[in-house]
């Protein structure tokens, strides 16, 4: 039903970020470790295929179900492959 | 049935919401003399030293002799710093300091004035203050249960789950959510967030929801708690003091009415 209407309501608009908002929240985790863990990720990557770091995205985000508080975080890491070759 | 074969130990009960503002002092003043309108034996306790307000809110504030600090530091006797209330048999009131600091009283301090008052209470109720610092761990650490207090707002539900995380850090087994201050006219229009939506968020068991009601401000004003009067927030309590009892009260299923009207009036307000 909601699609039908262009605008989101405040509501959906708090509750989307919220969610994001939590999941930081209790994985306690910085924007700057975030950086850190990216930066290490794209370095080990980097040795077996040549990947574009400018556009990788790394993201905690929670795994489906919605059984409560004691749902899992999971990393989710999209990298880029620009050239597949191993060395 | 519950809260019989509870009888014979006392409830310690903290009232707690991380975020300042939300109706941790109302809530504990409605659910203590709530619980005391039903016979129990009840000690409010406020923890929020340098800052108390639950003296006020209860309509006790000229009768506070000593407080929790000088229970504490042993400048009197644990029942020399209680007040009772008069207009309800069983209800008792410990105030808190209003001229020192959080620092004055440490968790096994407030664990050993709570041990003592177990023995002749039915329900110890500790009124949080706001914050997670140390006020907040003495409030916490003789407590069985919680009731966190959150309303339908971003920052006040982000400060009530960083709560219930570190409630669960320290091993609270029994958490209990309350939704103060929801307005229906905003949750049909989409423009706050309902009661399932916030149950959704927390995933903490749901014991109450007040809505937002004027008699609660001049309840205030008078320093007369509300609880059982038939204004919307009156009942809202007494049926949340109902199901600490362990009785079963159905809400006033707002969810099946809201989803219907929401889609009704939403089409009316974006067309």
């Amino acid at each position: 039903m909601r699609h039908f209407f262009r605008k989101k309501s405040s509501c959906q608009v708090a509750k989307d970020r919220l969610k994001i908002l939590l999941i930081s929240d209790r994985v306690n985790c910085s924007p700057e470790v975030m950086e850190l863990i990216k930066a290490d990720i794209a370095k080990v990557i980097s040795k077996y295929m040549k990947i574009d770091t400018g556009n990788m995205d790394i993201q905690i985000q929670t795994k489906g179900s919605k059984a409560g508080r004691g749902r899992t975080p999971v990393l989710y890491a999209n990298i880029p492959i620009l050239d597949l070759h191993t060395k | 049935m519950e809260n019989e074969s509870k009888h014979s130990g006392c409830e310690v009960i903290v009232v707690t919401s991380g975020k300042g503002g939300v109706g941790k002092t109302t809530t504990s003043a409605n659910v203590g003399t709530g619980l005391a309108k039903l016979g129990k034996k009840v000690c409010l306790i406020d923890t929020d030293i340098g800052l108390r307000n639950l003296d006020v809110v209860m309509g006790l504030e000229n009768r506070i002799v000593y407080n929790l600090v000088d229970v504490v530091e042993g400048n009197c006797r644990v029942k020399q710093a209680l007040i009772r209330d008069k207009r309800h048999q069983g209800l008792y009131l410990m105030p808190s300091a209003q001229t020192r600091d959080k620092s004055a009283v440490s968790p096994g301090q407030m664990i050993k004035v709570i041990d003592h008052l177990k023995e002749q209470f039915d329900y110890v109720i500790l009124d949080c203050p706001a914050g997670i610092e140390q006020g907040f761990q003495n409030a916490i650490a003789g407590a069985d249960r919680a009731l966190v207090v959150t309303t339908p707002e971003v920052s006040a539900i982000r400060d009530a789950d960083r709560i219930v995380g570190l409630l669960e850090a320290n091993g609270f087994k029994q958490m209990d959510l309350i939704i103060n201050r929801l307005r229906m006219d905003m949750v049909r229009r989409g423009d706050m967030m309902s009661a399932s939506d916030v149950v959704d968020i927390l995933a903490v068991p749901l014991i109450g929801i007040v809505p937002d009601d004027e008699s609660v401000v001049i309840s205030t004003n008078q320093g007369e708690p509300l609880v059982g009067s038939d204004s919307p927030a009156g009942i809202a309590y007494a049926n949340i003091v109902q199901r600490i009892l362990g009785k079963e009260v159905p809400f006033i299923n707002p969810e099946r009415g809201i989803s219907f009207w929401t889609k009704v009036t939403g089409i009316f307000h974006r067309a």
